[in-house]
């Protein structure tokens, strides 16, 4: 863990610098603040819960007194089709899709670079190898891909992080290979093979520190791919299952009742839709400010 | 040219026998069997073994892999657990559709992106380039499911103009009614437009950066020449790459659009085939998925060797 620790000292500096410079851009402005509320809102989700008037969970009795309701003061966003108030599920159904996503997208950035760097630096017959098995998986669509995963280990929120760092882990393997094998050939790494230092110690402690920029990069796309996936598979009903707030479900349940309650999907829409244009928007940010710290 | 191209089929043959095992492989794995779907749980020990003798269950995995892939070389998938039907001619059917509706978003979105992505890239950072920017950036952001089920809100809950769900009368084409393949093109749409806009508004301003424009501006070519017979064709040739790559995200997202509107291609059978837990057919959707991803690749790099002449076949 120690190698874990010293790189993120390291680079706490360097995320602060990043911060800053991601807030001069346009779309960082905008973005920070939105992908804020929403961490907020996935931290305290399952305190929210509670503490809200209408638990998000909750069935009042009798329940047919509260199906349906449109929205008005006391349940903002109206009821849905068992009398839950739509506005606290809205809330709280933030915290298992992006925990969910966040560790699939963590474990395809951490799996990815793992193989991108060691397949990129060690070469020849490894290199060869890893590549044409990331070919193969990449010669399935992404969705497809998951779809067998999920299948095959069945549905539920660990088998679907691990199903999603499975599929995201071959685009990030790529882009980290290239990036190394532009880095081994320089002279930092030839001076640590002439210091003798461990392979380990130069996959690791050399090339690692450099490739995080491009790592940065592709984090905010991967996830936003990920809360798009793991909304997705919700929707199919191969995700998250019921009774879960998990947004992509609750608008695949409440599609049927979108002509007498159309308020039920309109909340988990607004949320799902906000939250991938705020990742999206954070990387256009990112990019922008990594292309201006280049010039 | 001609080794080139064999290179490559073979190379893709190569992969999707690799893809065939994976998906072989991965139902390998299930717990389940198709004698515990049909049979349910009150099966007893001598039932389920009768009957998984006579499916052949009990071979070897590589013994039945082996039939399966041949009979797949030959054009028979076999016959779907759930009805027994033969899931050959199905799956041709359901790919007929999907291709209709492929085909048909595909018309809607390309020469839309490309035109946008064209009068974008020509004016950078003007306030039209920046409402595309942003219109393309909520096409790409919201999921599919979102965009269906809004223009479902706009279009048949309000305006009341088009059928929500597209099904096909048995017997009928979608061709019959048109109609049903509006709203499903312009959900894949919204995705298409984003990324094909995207790519040609950046190699538009690539190409207009390069001295062969800069010439032909100076030498008095009209601004319609100059699009038309420098920058075009020049940034044309990455986009082609983008717009035969974007095949495979149609294959994922037709999965999610044929669900959200009930439309029967090959998207709403894979899904079917999981929930009902029917295995051969499954792997026959996963198969010919997967080898029209392989296909569309393949003439993507093609095709891009075969326009750009700076392109060097090995």
């Amino acid at each position: 863990m120690t190698i874990v620790g010293s790189i993120f000292s390291a680079t706490g500096q360097k995320v602060r610098d990043a911060l800053s410079f991601i807030l001069l851009t346009n779309s960082g402005r905008v973005a920070l603040p939105l992908v804020l509320v929403f961490a907020v809102l996935t931290l305290t989700g399952p305190w929210l819960g509670d503490w809200l008037p209408h638990a998000p969970t909750y069935m009042p009795s009798p329940m047919a007194d509260y199906q349906f309701l449109p929205p008005s003061s006391q349940f903002w966003l109206g009821t849905d089709q068992f009398g839950r108030d739509v506005f606290s599920r809205v809330l709280t159904g933030a915290t298992s899709l992006v925990i969910t996503a966040s560790a699939g997208a963590g474990l395809g950035i951490a799996l990815g670079t793992v193989v991108g760097i060691g397949s990129g630096y060690k070469g020849g017959w490894i290199d060869e190898v890893v590549m044409r098995i990331m070919d193969m998986l990449m010669s399935f669509p992404t969705l497809l891909l998951a779809l067998l995963v999920l299948f095959t280990l069945g549905p539920s929120r660990i088998n679907i992080a691990l199903t999603i760092g499975f599929v995201s882990m071959p685009t990030i393997g790529r882009v980290v290979r290239s990036t190394t094998l532009s880095l081994k050939t320089l002279e930092f790494v030839e001076s640590a093979r002439l210091r003798r230092e461990s392979t380990f110690h130069i996959m690791f402690r050399e090339i690692l520190p450099n490739v995080m920029p491009v790592i940065g990069v592709e984090a905010s796309v991967r996830l936003s791919y990920a809360i798009l996936s793991v909304a997705s598979l919700g929707y199919l009903g191969l995700g998250i299952q019921p009774p879960s707030p998990d947004w992509g479900l609750a608008i695949s349940t409440g599609r049927q009742f979108l002509v007498s309650a159309p308020w039920i999907v309109v909340g988990p829409m607004v949320a799902v839709s906000l939250l991938v244009i705020a990742l999206n928007l954070l990387a256009d940010g990112i990019r922008e400010s990594a292309r201006r710290a280049r010039e | 040219m001609l080794r080139f191209v064999l290179r490559r089929v073979g190379l893709m043959g190569f992969t999707m026998f690799l893809v065939s095992i994976g998906i072989f492989a991965s139902t390998e794995l299930l717990p389940s069997d198709a004698v515990d779907v049909f049979l349910g749980r009150g099966a007893t020990e001598e039932n389920s073994a009768l009957l998984r003798a006579e499916l052949g269950l009990d071979r070897s995995a590589p013994a039945r892999y082996f039939e399966w892939i041949s009979g797949v070389v030959r054009g028979d998938f076999g016959r779907s657990l759930y009805n027994r039907a033969e899931i050959t001619p199905l799956i041709g059917r359901r790919l007929v559709h999907s291709a209709i509706l492929a085909v048909f978003a595909f018309f809607v979105a390309v020469p839309t992106a490309l035109i946008a992505g064209i009068w974008a890239g020509m004016r950078p950072d003007s306030k039209s380039d920046r409402v595309l920017s942003l219109v393309g950036l909520v096409g790409i952001s919201l999921p599919e499911f979102v965009t269906g089920v809004l223009l479902i809100l706009l279009f048949s809950s309000w305006l009341a103009i088009l059928p929500s769900v597209s099904i096909i009368l048995p017997n009928t084409t979608p061709l019959d009614r048109p109609q049903i393949l509006i709203m499903p093109s312009l959900t894949i749409t919204a995705v298409l437009f984003a990324y094909i806009m995207r790519m040609t508004r950046a190699n538009v301003i690539e190409v207009m950066q390069t001295d062969y424009v800069r010439t032909a501006v100076l030498k008095g070519l009209s601004t319609r020449e100059v699009i038309f017979r420098h920058v075009l064709p020049n940034a044309m040739l990455p986009t082609i790459t983008v717009i035969t790559l974007n095949f495979g995200y149609m294959l994922g997202g037709l999965i999610i659009v044929e669900n959200v509107f009930a439309y029967p291609g090959i998207g709403q059978l894979m899904i079917w085939s999981i929930n009902t837990r029917d295995v051969p057919l499954l792997e026959a959707v996963a198969l010919i998925l997967a080898l029209t991803y392989a296909v569309s690749n393949l003439i993507a790099d093609l095709s891009y060797a075969a326009l750009d002449p700076r392109v060097k076949l090995e």
